[in-house]
């Protein structure tokens, strides 16, 4: 879809634009590992085409082949795709794949300040990657919820292998997501949501 | 907050026109007064022209007629959002644009915002 006016700059399709009344807006990430289904959990429920962001990062490194061992560092542009559901005519909420990259993904500025929570999509095939990331988000204290996203012909898990394997928290939900399905991928927020909602009013008694 | 790691550049970059600048804020220092901007700040445009802003800078102007977050307009232009924060910040110093922050991140969000966000998942 070309997007490009006679001038040359481009800009959203009519259909992309959000109402002038739209306010604020709120965030939520999609962690996991290369080729768990970020990308099309995203795609699956965004009303807009789904979009890409970039970042320049600067990392300090050592070269291998600096006899000096002097520190240089390397800008390296990473991408992210994101997505939007308008939430009401105030409010928006944005969904952002993580790159497959995992080592950015907690050098991006600001993607996990403010977020309300994480969708941690979890590989049965890679299950190390999501051991990592829910470590990494443990310590943010960014809430999280994990999809388990089934392949065909990867090992299947019961939930209470998966879930001492990842060594997650009895409240910590955990749910099957087809990132190729929207309800499901609606019914895996959903969870996040209401996940949230008992953190929020949890009263101690409760089960 | 912490960085996660000492290599951190963040903070106000100078703008792209120095010059301009200075003429605009009188030749006094300013401090960055501009809100910090998120991936999913909104912007929406003030002016009703962008005649005599730098290409770049207009280009901004002119996507956000509605509001625009960060990350759309950082798609939309093809900038990485550490090269398009200083245009935005520019535009937001000269009164060009304006910001609608988001929901700001308590500890835990509030009731009545996942209420809605629920509502608004449920209708999907
Ligand atoms: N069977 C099955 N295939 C899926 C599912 N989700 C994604 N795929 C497929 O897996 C491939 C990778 O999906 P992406 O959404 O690109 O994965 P990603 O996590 O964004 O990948 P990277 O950004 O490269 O890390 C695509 O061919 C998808 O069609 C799923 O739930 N089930
Ligand atoms: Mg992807």
């Amino acid at each position: 879809m070309d997007c490009k006016s006679s001038d040359g700059y481009a800009g959203p399709r009519s259909e992309d634009i959000l109402p002038a009344s739209a306010t604020a807006a709120v965030k939520v990430v999609i962690v996991g590992g290369f080729g768990v289904g970020k990308t099309t959990l995203v795609g699956s429920v965004s009303e807009i085409r789904p979009l890409t962001t970039e970042e320049t990062m600067t990392q300090a490194g050592v070269g291998v082949d600096d006899l000096a061992g002097i520190e240089h560092k390397t800008e390296t542009t990473v991408a992210m795709d994101f997505g939007r559901i308008s939430i009401n005519e105030q409010l928006v909420l944005y969904l952002f794949g993580t790159p497959g990259q995992e080592r950015f993904w907690f050098l991006w500025n600001g993607l996990f300040e403010g977020a309300l929570g994480a969708v941690v999509l979890l590989d049965t095939r890679r299950m190390e990657v999501s051991y990592d990331v829910i470590g990494r988000l443990e310590e943010r204290g960014v809430p999280f919820v994990v999809g388990v996203n089934a392949f065909p012909g990867a090992p299947r898990y019961p939930t209470a292998e998966l879930r001492a394997a990842m060594d997650l928290d009895p409240s910590v939900p955990m749910v099957d997501c087809d990132a190729r399905d929207r309800a499901s991928c609606r019914d895996t927020l959903l969870t996040l949501m209401r996940y949230l909602y008992t953190l929020t009013t949890v009263s101690p008694e409760s089960p | 907050m912490s960085g996660p790691g000492p290599e951190r550049t963040s903070g106000p970059q100078p703008p792209g026109n120095p010059d301009r600048l200075y003429i605009l804020t009188g030749g006094q220092e300013r401090p960055a007064a501009t809100p910090q901007l998120d991936l999913v700040t909104l912007i929406v445009s003030r002016a009703e022209s962008d005649t005599g802003l730098a290409p770049e800078l207009a280009a901004v102007v002119r996507i956000c007629d509605f509001p625009l977050s960060v990350a759309e307009i950082s798609a939309y232009l093809e900038l990485p959002v550490s090269t398009l924060t200083p245009l935005l910040t520019e535009l937001l110093s000269e009164g060009k644009v304006e910001a609608r922050p988001p929901v700001p991140a308590a500890a835990l969000p509030d009731v009545q915002l996942l209420e809605a966000v629920m509502h608004g998942l449920q209708k999907l």
